[in-house]
């Protein structure tokens, strides 16, 4: 790894080091029933961060893919969704075990949760339908189609509906927002850092995997290149 | 392109008219899965467990309805109907004919529903106004799910898997106005619903009019 290059991931290591560590030692508030369980905020809360941006990052690529067509962007459109997948389940058990702790129950019934349910099967059935067509050119069209469809919808669904309804969580159906009272100023050196921190190492997680791809995709084209009799 | 809708749209009809064995297939389908659960809880009188029952049916009976709009039509047939018209007035020629299967659908579904597992409802108009949005609404999202799912060869099951979870939104607006409605609330504690309704519907025909010409160009 190059410094110039690279800096970003050793920025995503120092950054998550900073939350696991900083987040387990720094002072919170002290509030009945949340006690220390609080410090989840800088996991829980940071990882849907980062997968909400994961998944905005895959809705452009397959923006990008409907205008160009390029199998490259299908790729990158593809292996973000799968990033985002990954902080959004770690998100999900995070937010279960939290929900435990202080709601009592690993799942309970709450419009977040029922959001947080919903992106995951999302993500699933998008998965499933990229598996179900079987060529390349078809399967990047019409999936990214369906990434653009379910993504909006979703949003509705994460940003408008659980306003209008009563939540468990803070800011919506008169429980008061994070910046009212949990999330005091040390919290949030913690907090914002948090969120680019898992967003980088997602994004670092997805580098990988594209280059995987690249990779292989290479291989299997210098492979059909040697059998073309030229 | 009114024209070309209005053709289209007849072209939809006439087919189905034609063909009465789907519309009759369907109408059955909701009938026998109203009497299985006529069989299985005969009597209802919980309002919150009558309505959702009510929309769990109405739901599977509508993906049922929606999947074939696209695999009825074969594949040359489908390529033959984009050179001769614009794709843009090929899914709203299937949306709103698939609006008015799903609102007889729904309409069947709601009087064998209430005849057999009685119908507490207070504010029937109220009801039914939800019905026709819901329908509406279901029709927008499962007509382009089911283009993507027909192009696919498990279409029923890859469509429930597609449009479960995007119907979600919907489902729970339309759960919360259909039960006031049922329980005969006041219209003031209602009327926030409708505009999200309405405004889900137009954001699903609005994308879809924008996403359908990628799915067919080959």
């Amino acid at each position: 790894m190059e410094i110039k290059k690279d800096w970003w991931k050793f920025l995503s290591i120092v950054l998550v080091l900073t939350a696991i560590i900083g987040g387990m030692l720094i002072p919170v508030p002290r509030l009945a029933i949340l006690n220390e369980t609080i410090r989840n905020l800088f996991y829980h809360v940071t990882m849907w961060f980062a997968m909400m941006i994961l998944m905005t990052g895959s809705v452009f690529y397959s923006i990008k893919h409907l205008r160009s067509f390029d199998v490259m962007d299908d790729a990158k459109a593809r292996i973000s969704a799968e990033a985002g997948l990954v902080m959004g389940v770690l998100g999900l058990v995070t937010g279960s075990v939290w929900a435990k702790f202080t709601w009592g129950a690993y799942w309970v019934n709450d419009p977040k949760l029922n959001g947080a349910a919903v992106t995951i099967l999302v993500y699933l059935a998008y998965m499933i339908l990229r598996n179900s067509l079987p060529e390349e050119r078809q399967r990047g069209r019409i999936s990214a189609v369906y990434n653009i469809f379910a993504y909006v919808l979703l949003m509705v669904f994460l940003m408008i509906l659980p306003r209008m309804t009563d939540s468990l969580h803070p800011g919506s159906g008169g429980n008061p927002a994070f910046s009212n009272y949990d999330l005091d100023d040390t919290m949030r050196i913690i907090f914002y850092p948090a969120i680019i921190g898992w967003t980088l190492f997602a994004a670092w997680f997805a580098q990988l995997k594209f280059r995987l791809f690249k990779l292989n995709y290479k291989l299997e084209s210098d492979l059909f290149d040697l059998k073309q009799p030229s | 392109m009114f024209k070309e809708f209005s053709a289209l749209l007849g072209k939809e009809i006439i087919l189905e008219l034609r063909g009465k064995y789907a519309l009759g297939g369907l109408l059955l389908y909701v009938i026998s899965t109203v009497f299985v659960v006529y069989l299985s809880v005969v009597k209802v009188t919980n309002i919150p467990v009558w309505n959702a029952l009510f929309w769990i049916i109405f739901l599977f009976a509508a993906t049922n309805a929606v999947a074939k709009a696209f695999v009825q039509d074969g594949k040359e047939q489908l390529l033959y109907l984009y050179t001769l018209a614009s794709p843009r007035s090929v899914i709203m020629a299937k949306i709103t004919y698939n609006t008015l299967l799903l609102v007889t659908v729904s309409l069947v579904t709601y009087a064998f529903y209430g005849l057999f597992i009685g119908n507490p409802v207070e504010n029937t108009w109220l009801y039914l106004c939800t019905l026709i949005l819901g329908a509406a609404g279901f029709s927008g999202t499962l007509t382009l799910l089911s283009s993507i799912a027909a192009q696919t060869n498990n279409n029923v099951t890859l469509l429930s898997i597609l449009g479960f979870p995007v119907l979600m939104p919907m489902l729970i607006t339309l759960l919360k106005l259909s039960k006031n409605a049922a329980d005969g609330l006041d219209f003031s504690v209602s009327v926030k619903y409708l505009p999200v309704l309405l405004a889900l519907n137009l954001i699903v025909a609005a994308l879809s009019y924008i996403l359908f010409p990628y799915l067919w160009r080959d």
